[in-house]
């Protein structure tokens, strides 16, 4: 079982190897390069994956059988999809701001690469290993929200540009809990490097010390990642698809590849700072149990989403400032009593 | 960024429809907005007319009924029943028991049926995708019923002046029960998925406020108006058919809001279980059909003929001038009054309560647009 643990790593080892020099510059930046090829593998995959399994929970849940035609049980349907989405014509709107319009969905799509370079897979598994990860998390994502409103906007469309103004009152709304609930954590850990957080955790995952962070992180990662209830900005009832209405083709792919992306990089993160990541009973090796994990709570963000209607704007903003703004504060108090009160007994 | 300041906002001019994914049928609206804040509504309806009225003038008397079904589509037993009735009033027909029995068992189950599709649709307004299934679900078991008696699902078309076309298949009876049965608990279903949750509370109450007097000033009937505290039930105020010997209540709620709207179909579901069930306790044997005339000409004079529909009241207004062909018919369909008060429910909050109080309204645009 440590042979499987440490696999992926006697692999880096040998390609790190290959080099005169296994330290130098050179053999850095190609272990870089490697990774974050590798990351868009993971994202193109889980997206393949993730597309297919929407589809069929969301078809479990209302009594539909879900996609069931291509390949066993309908499990190919996301190929036959990404197939029909190449066919398509690429239009841009006439009097669309068309730089703007052909750089959003790059920007939405770039996002997920750059905040799982940092997360630890496993032991020793990340690509870069930050020590301002969580700083660096939090402010490569809040560029998503800027691509919204830059797709909104420059679409020349009333609907998207309804969606992007959505898009940036979400995000005042619900990022700063998000922040204050990651707080907690790194309060524990007195560190922003997540390898470090995920090994304060050998003992005891946070999610027993930090259960009000907990959920919070989870409810704004819901809407982080734009997902009902907090499907604000695509409203397909209200605003037809919000930013991405006049998107055709690929352009429009690369959205949908970024939503489920970002979903995957949200769940990473909440397994990183909260399940204790790789940690987990010696029958798995490290890197199953992380993206068991991380399935685990996909799984719950779909159940979510195919429960609730959608909220409205001003109830969520309402629910951000009001109730889960005072709780992460609230957190933040009672993890400094309980340190201050851990040390005075301890003695440390 | 000064001029931003002194120029003030922008008012939004938004084109909603008629193809916009959450607009019932060919439904438009032109909503004036203030960031996200209705200031004005202008309806536009038509994209579906067909020219019903003038229809009916080169049609007989009994080739009209199919085109009655494409009114309301989504409860044709009740279009069918208030032209044949309003037909059968102006010639002095009187109808047989067992098919005035039929006729009541169809049009509650297709009073259902409407409502199901209601509760679907506007589930689906506010994003509840799920919530969608659960009642098409069962509005199924309703369709293969009028199946049973018809041979149609949707436009069933089988009542006929002075009577019903076809006896039931004998399957029907059986499935009519077990239908009956399980219908409460799909009910509760239903609630739990739909208005039983926080956000959808959230969303509705004390939202899309259609007070008594105004509902009563612009003349809104059906679900609407008894969700404005005003008890008026055509089945009760002006018995048609047999209506006045069933048991039932006219449920009736004071919110004045759309989650009031939502609620009292769930209401009006169980009372129209009711009175199927005292309907199939009491259905006599007997004939379903009277004695017509082969051809159908009613005396020269006029009628009106109204009967509570699902939406709202729907009446038939019948000129004949003896011959075989109706020299006017005027259809006062219940939707396209109701719509009336979109202005007045809707001015003033946001986009998102516009899409929840029109679900709430259940237009269907084939009676709006004739």
């Amino acid at each position: 079982m440590k042979a499987l643990n440490e696999l992926p790593l006697k692999i880096a080892a040998a390609i790190r190897g290959l080099f005169a020099d296994p330290n130098s510059i050179w053999a850095d930046l190609t272990m870089t390069l490697i990774g974050l090829v590798l990351i868009i593998v993971v994202i193109v995959v889980a997206a393949l994956l993730l597309i297919v399994l929407e589809r069929k929970v969301a078809g479990w849940f209302s009594l539909r059988p879900g996609p069931n035609r291509l390949g066993p049980r309908g499990w190919f349907q996301t190929i036959a999809d990404a197939l029909k989405l190449l066919g398509k014509e690429d239009v841009i709107p006439a009097r669309a701001d068309k730089l703007m319009f052909r750089v959003a969905p790059m920007i939405v799509f770039g996002i997920p690469i750059l905040t799982l370079t940092i997360i630890p897979f496993g032991y020793g598994m990340t690509v870069i290993d930050l020590e301002l990860g969580v700083f660096f998390y939090l402010g490569v994502t809040s560029v998503a929200t800027l691509a919204f409103l830059m797709a909104g906007w420059s679409s020349n469309n009333k609907y998207s540009l309804l969606g992007g103004m959505r898009a940036v009152a979400q995000m005042i709304s619900y990022e700063i809990p998000l922040i204050f609930a990651m707080l907690g954590v790194v309060m524990l850990t007195q560190t922003f490097n997540l390898t470090k957080i995920v090994e304060a955790q050998a003992a005891i995952p946070f999610i027993f010390l930090q259960p009000l962070a907990f959920i919070i992180f989870l409810i704004c990662g819901q809407a982080e990642v734009n997902r009902a209830p907090f499907d604000l900005l695509e409203a397909d009832q209200e605003i037809i698809a919000g930013p991405f209405t006049e998107y055709t083709g690929l352009r429009w792919g690369l959205f949908y590849l970024g939503e489920y992306a970002n979903l995957v990089a949200m769940c990473s993160l909440a397994t990183t700072l909260f399940l204790g990541g790789w940690h987990g009973p010696a029958f798995l090796p490290g890197w199953a149990w992380f993206w068991l994990k991380v399935g685990l709570l996909i799984l719950i963000s779909m159940w979510v989403r195919w429960t609730f209607p959608r909220i409205r704007i001003d109830h969520l903003m309402h629910f951000a400032w009001k109730v889960l703004l005072p709780l992460a504060l609230l957190n933040i108090l009672l993890t400094g009593l309980g340190i201050y009160i851990y040390q005075l007994v301890i003695g440390g | 960024m000064a001029d931003i300041l002194t120029e003030g906002t922008e008012e939004l001019l938004l084109n909603m429809g008629p193809q916009h994914p959450s607009m019932h049928g060919v439904f438009r609206m032109i909503v004036h907005l203030q960031g996200e804040t209705v200031t004005g509504i202008e309806p536009k309806i038509g994209y579906l007319h067909r020219g019903l009225e003038k229809l009916a003038e080169s049609r007989t008397y009994a080739q009209f009924i199919p085109y009655t079904d494409r009114l309301d589509y989504l409860a044709s037993p009740h279009n069918n029943m208030a032209y044949c009735q309003a037909v059968e009033k102006l010639m002095g027909i009187e109808v047989p028991e067992r098919a005035e029995y039929l006729r009541i068992i169809l049009a509650e189950l297709a009073r259902i049926a409407s409502h199901q599709v209601f509760i679907a649709s506007a589930a689906l307004d506010m994003a509840g995708w799920t919530a969608w299934g659960y009642p098409f679900r069962d509005r199924e078991r309703i369709l293969d019923l009028f199946e049973m008696v018809s041979g149609s699902r949707l436009t069933v078309n089988c009542m006929r002046i002075g009577g019903i076309s076809h006896e039931p298949l004998p399957e029907f009876w059986p499935a009519l029960e077990s239908f009956l049965a399980d219908m409460p608990e799909k009910l509760e279903e239903y609630y739990n998925i739909y208005l039983g949750n926080e956000i959808a509370q959230a969303r509705m109450k004390k939202i899309g406020i259609l007070t008594k007097e105004k509902a009563e000033e612009l003349s809104i009937t059906g679900p609407a108006l008894r969700a404005s505290g005003v008890q008026y039930d055509v089945r009760k105020a002006e018995p048609y058919g047999i209506y006045d010997r069933f048991d039932f209540d006219v449920p009736v709620l004071y919110g004045c809001d759309t989650f009031d709207r939502n609620l009292i179909r769930f209401m009006e579901i169980n009372e129209s279980l009711k009175i199927i069930q005292q309907a199939v306790r009491d259905i006599p044997e007997g004939p379903i059909m009277a004695k017509v005339p082969k051809v159908i000409k009613p005396p020269v004079g006029e009628v009106y003929h109204r009967v509570e529909n699902p939406k709202g009241e729907l009446g038939f207004y019948i000129v004949s001038n003896g011959t075989t062909k109706p020299e006017r018919v005027k259809i006062r369909s219940g939707t396209f009054v109701n719509l009336q008060c979109l202005n007045e429910i809707a001015v003033g909050t946001y986009v998102q309560d516009l899409i929840a109080s029109f679900a709430s309204l259940d237009a269907v645009l084939g009676e709006v647009d004739k």
